[in-house]
C-alpha cells in the first residue's frame, strides 16, 4: 500500500469560484477544465479577455495517469500534480474556474451566445471554447457491461490495489495500456496484455515492460468476450494469425483501449466527424463562427496532454482575434446590455 | 517513516488556519492483528502538529468497548472526527487516510471545525426529508484520485442530517469487507448495505439511492 501523501488541497487554499459572484457575461466561456481548457483560460485571460472556465473535472483525464513523463519541463511527475499545476497557474491569474459543474446546453442563435449550467446558472459569452475532452472507450464485447465494477475496470491506478496477488488482463496497446500493465505488474501475480494489433505505445515503455517477468503479451489477439457469472473469471480471445480461440484466465480486466470524445453537448450545433470528434479549421474554429474547440474532443490524431494544452492556446488566441474583429460592436453591446 | 514532508506540512498549516473551532481526532487501534495501526498513529501525531486546534485521543477497540459502540466503531484502525465539544458527528475513516485520501480527511476536519461550504439548496431540501437511519460506506484505495470526492460528499450528507452516518473504508486494509460487498472498482458507495453505485457521482445520485432506503419498512 503506497501511503505517499498526494495532497491536492486546491479546494481549500486557493479557490476563487465560490467567493466570486458569477459574472453575467464574459468575452470567452471555456467549457472543460483539463489541459486544453485551462491552457485556453491562461491565454485568454492574459490577452485581457474577460474569461471563465466551467468544468466538471478539474485536470480532466490527467488525474487518472499515474506518472507523466512526456510533458516538457517535467521529466517525471504524477498526473494529478501536473493537473494541480495547470489549475494553480490559472487561479494565479484570477480566472474564475467554476468546478464540478456541467454545461447542459449552449444557445448560439445570436452573436452573443448563452451557456447554461447544470446548477441552473447561465452566462452570456461572445465566444465559446469547447474543451470537454474524452472518456474511456469501452471494449464493446459481450460480458463487459454486465461485469463492469465486478472485475472489469477502467482506472488502473484506482482499482489496481484490489487485485493484489491475482491475475489480471490489460486490454489495449497504447501508452495507457502499457503503463497500466507496468503499474499492475507490481501488484498482480500475473498481467496479460492483450491487443488486437501491434503496440503503438512509446518504445521506451515497451522496453520497460518487456523486462518485467510477470507480464505475458498477446498481440494481434482479439478479445471476444469477458467471462464470469458474478465476477470476472477470464476472457475469450482469438488470435488473428492462427484463428485459434482460447481462454485467458484472470480476475480483473483493465480496459485501456483509447478514448471517445465528449462531443454530445455540441453534436447538433457544430460539425462532427465519424469518430465523434469536433471538426475544426487550422485556427481551432468549428463550423460555427465564435465557437472554438481544443484538446481531445477535436479531430486529429495523437491525444496527448501537451497537444491539448497547445490546442487550448491556439483556440484562445483565435477567439481573441475573433472577438477583436466582431463586425458590429455596437449591435453586440446592445445584445449584451 | 515520516509521511509529512516540509511542503505538505506548510500546506496543511495554511489550510488549517481556516478552522473555526477545535477538532478532536479519535483513533481506535488494537495491540495485535492490525497492520496499519502504528502507521496511522504516527501519521496522526505528525498531522496534529500542524494546528493548535487539532487534538488526538487514543482508544483501544477492546478496552474502550463502550466508546467504540457509541461511535459505532468495529474495525481498526478507525478514525472518528469529533467537534469542539467532543461530540460524534457521524463521520468516520476506517483505515489510514493517506495517499489521495488525505484530501477528504483534511476536508472532513475543516467541515467539523465549522469551515465547511453549504450544500446546494435543492439537495439540502431533499436531505431534510430523510428521517430513517442511513449508513453510507465509501470504499476507496489510496491511489484513487476520484475517491476523496465521493468520501467528501458522503461525509457532508452525514454532517447535515442526524439520521445519516458515513464512513470511508480503505478497501485493501479491509479486504474481507471489500469481498463481501464485491468491491472491484472504487470509489464504490454502498448505502444501508443494500443500494450501491460506483464512481464519484453527483450529490443527486447519492440522494436518489438514499431516498430508496426511506421507502422500505425498517
Amino acid at each position: 500500500m503506497d501511503l505517499q501523501l498526494d495532497i491536492g488541497l486546491m479546494n481549500h487554499t486557493k479557490d476563487n469560484s465560490s467567493s466570486q459572484i458569477l459574472p453575467d457575461y464574459v468575452d470567452v466561456a471555456i467549457i472543460g477544465a483539463g489541459p486544453a481548457g485551462l491552457s485556453a483560460g491562461i491565454y485568454a485571460q492574459r490577452k485581457g479577455l474577460k474569461t471563465i472556465v466551467i468544468g466538471n473535472s478539474t485536470g480532466g483525464q490527467v488525474n487518472d495517469t499515474s506518472t507523466v513523463e512526456n510533458y516538457p519541463g517535467f521529466s517525471s511527475l504524477s498526473g494529478e500534480s501536473l493537473a494541480h499545476k495547470f489549475y494553480d497557474h490559472a487561479i494565479s491569474l484570477d480566472i474564475p474556474v467554476i468546478k464540478e459543474t456541467k454545461v447542459v446546453d449552449i444557445n448560439v442563435q445570436n452573436k452573443v451566445k448563452l451557456v447554461k449550467m447544470d446548477n441552473g446558472n447561465s452566462i452570456r459569452a461572445k465566444a465559446i471554447i469547447i474543451a470537454t475532452g474524452s472518456n474511456h472507450r469501452i471494449l464493446g464485447v459481450k460480458g463487459e457491461d454486465r461485469l463492469a465494477g465486478r472485475g472489469v475496470a477502467y482506472c488502473a491506478i484506482c482499482d489496481g490495489p484490489l487485485f493484489q496477488g491475482r491475475e489480471v488482463i490489460v486490454a489495449g496497446g497504447g501508452n495507457a495500456a502499457v503503463e497500466a500493465a507496468i503499474d499492475l505488474s507490481k501488484i498482480a501475480k500475473k498481467v496479460s496484455i492483450v491487443h488486437r494489433s501491434i503496440f503503438r505505445a512509446d518504445q521506451i515503455l515497451i522496453d520497460h515492460m518487456k523486462k518485467l517477468q510477470n507480464i505475458d503479451v498477446y498481440l494481434k489477439t482479439q478479445i471476444l468476450e469477458v467471462l464470469g457469472e458474478n465476477r470476472v473469471t477470464g476472457v475469450r480471445v482469438k488470435s488473428k494469425n492462427t484463428k485459434v480461440e482460447q481462454i485467458i484466465q484472470a480476475e480483473g480486466v483493465f480496459v485501456e483501449v483509447g478514448y471517445t470524445p465528449n462531443s454530445s453537448l455540441v453534436r447538433d450545433i457544430v460539425e462532427i466527424n465519424g469518430r465523434g470528434e469536433i471538426k475544426i479549421d487550422s485556427k481551432m474554429q468549428t463550423s460555427v463562427p465564435g465557437i472554438f474547440a481544443a484538446g481531445d474532443v477535436v479531430e486529429g490524431p495523437y491525444k496527448q496532454i501537451v497537444i491539448a494544452a497547445g490546442d487550448g492556446a491556439k483556440a484562445a488566441l483565435s477567439a481573441n482575434e475573433y472577438i477583436n474583429h466582431l463586425s458590429n460592436e455596437e449591435e453586440l453591446n446592445n445584445e449584451i446590455a | 517513516m515520516k509521511l509529512l514532508n516540509e511542503e505538505v506540512r506548510a500546506q496543511l498549516q495554511q489550510v488549517f488556519e481556516n478552522m473555526k473551532t477545535d477538532v478532536t481526532i479519535a483513533l481506535f487501534t488494537k495491540e495485535s492483528e492490525c497492520e496499519t495501526c502504528k502507521e496511522t498513529d504516527s501519521f496522526l501525531n505528525e498531522l496534529i502538529e500542524t494546528s493548535d486546534k487539532l487534538h488526538l485521543k487514543h482508544y483501544d477497540l477492546d478496552e474502550n468497548e463502550d466508546i467504540a459502540e457509541k461511535f459505532q466503531v468495529n474495525v481498526v484502525p478507525a478514525i472518528v472526527l469529533l467537534n469542539h465539544q467532543e461530540e460524534y458527528q457521524r463521520i468516520k475513516f476506517n483505515g489510514i487516510p493517506a495517499g489521495h485520501e488525505i484530501n477528504s480527511f483534511v476536508k472532513g476536519i475543516l467541515e467539523v471545525s465549522g469551515a465547511g461550504v453549504p450544500l446546494p439548496e435543492a439537495v439540502a431540501e431533499r436531505l431534510s426529508a430523510i428521517t430513517k437511519p442511513v449508513n453510507i460506506k465509501v470504499f476507496v484505495t489510496l491511489g484513487c484520485p476520484h475517491c476523496p470526492g465521493a468520501v467528501e460528499k458522503a461525509h457532508k450528507l452525514a454532517l447535515m442530517n442526524p439520521h445519516v452516518e458515513a464512513e470511508m473504508i480503505e478497501a485493501q486494509t479491509f479486504y474481507d469487507l471489500s469481498e463481501k460487498f464485491n468491491v472491484s472498482s472504487v470509489p464504490k458507495v454502498v448505502i444501508n448495505d443494500q443500494y450501491e453505485f460506483v464512481g464519484n457521482q453527483s450529490l443527486e445520485v447519492f440522494m436518489e439511492e438514499i431516498e430508496k432506503t426511506q421507502m422500505t419498512v425498517q
